[in-house]
């Protein structure tokens, strides 16, 4: 089984995200959101990343989706202190992102590059047809 | 005379002292072409050092400077935070369990700090960085130090550099960080990141000329 980790810069953006996700896996599929600063404003923190990454644990690998700017720099930080199952950045938008990785993560044996695979597919989805 | 964990925790102070004098234009820097909260995020995340110093007091050089990155990792919620903790953690790896430090391992914990912002924010020269006004410091520290100019007259000319290399941000184009999602209209306007950097390296000039007047 594979855990996704929401990073937003907004942790009321980065629990929206979970929820839209949870629309499809219902609770088999562990998505947890570290989103907003330490204190709750807008940013991020390798604190909550790193909880966020604990509570992800008994996953076989874990998908982290971001949205930009320090979401990136803050799980890496954050990877420097964590030792745990694999853990994988993804490049792919956060909202579709997330999505196409949970539809992937749904089937239990789905491995870590499978998921962050089906994510990256993200970047290409269509929504207006011409 | 040897740098010693004294003349470190004051140079944090000053720092913490610069940052906080400088917090709302830091802050307006950010507005132009960030998300408006460098000052007041770098303000929090040296205060949170401040407040930490004490603890690590009786400790060596590395463990002050490692308590400071991860402090400033903790409490800074913007790029900031892993840069600046990394660059601190960085720079107090390469002084380990060191006591006293000479004018050659400034050199090595700024190279290390700067190793470290690298590291973590893929930055280059010449992207509108911190990165612009860490390398021109350097350059400008070694090749002091190598003219055998005093560690303060060095530092100084560091400072300088620093601060002329975030001046030299103003016409670059962002390539990194949220600025670049700006692309064309970050032209112009200085990069925070570059200014917080050279307040820092005016605090470690502040700090050496200083201790040579009290000396």
């Amino acid at each position: 089984m594979i855990g996704l980790l929401i990073v937003s810069h907004s942790a009321r953006l980065a629990e929206g995200v979970q929820e839209f996700v949870g629309q499809i896996g219902g609770d088999q599929i562990p998505v947890v959101a570290a989103g907003g600063a330490s204190d709750g404003s807008l940013g991020t923190s390798v604190e909550r990343i790193l909880a966020g990454l604990e509570q992800l644990r008994a996953a076989d690998g874990i998908l982290a989706l971001v949205d930009l700017g320090s979401a990136v720099m803050s799980v890496e930080t954050a990877l420097e202190h964590f030792s745990g199952p694999p853990v994988q950045i993804s490049n792919a938008p956060l909202v579709e992102g997330a999505y196409l990785a949970a539809v992937e993560a749904s089937n239990a044996e789905a491995t870590l590059d499978q998921v962050a695979a089906a994510a990256l597919q993200a970047r290409e989805l269509m929504k207006v047809y011409e | 005379m040897p740098i010693t964990v004294e003349h470190v925790t004051h140079f944090l102070t000053v720092a913490a002292e610069l940052i906080h004098a400088y917090r709302d234009e830091l802050t307006s820097l950010d507005a132009a072409i960030g998300d408006a909260d460098h000052g007041a995020n770098l303000d929090r995340g040296f205060a949170a050092v401040i407040a930490r110093l004490p603890t690590v007091a009786d400790k060596d050089i590395g463990t002050v400077l490692k308590t400071t990155g991860m402090t400033i990792v903790s409490t800074v919620g913007g790029a900031s935070g892993p840069l600046y903790g990394t660059a601190f953690v960085r720079a107090g790896m390469a002084l380990a369990d060191r006591h006293e430090m000479s004018a050659e391992d400034v050199v090595l914990a700024l190279e290390a700090a700067l190793d470290g912002i690298v590291a973590r924010g893929k930055a280059q020269p010449g992207e509108k960085t911190m990165v612009d006004a860490l390398v021109p410091a350097i350059e400008a520290l070694r090749a002091a130090l190598a003219d055998g100019r005093s560690l303060t007259r060095a530092v100084q000319a560091a400072a300088a550099a620093a601060a002329a290399g975030a001046q030299a941000t103003i016409p670059m184009l962002a390539m990194k960080g949220r600025a670049s999602y700006l692309g064309e209209r970050s032209i112009g306007h200085q990069d925070p990141g570059a200014t917080s950097t050279a307040y820092l390296l005016r605090a470690l000039a502040m700090t050496c000329s200083r201790n040579e007047e009290e000396a």
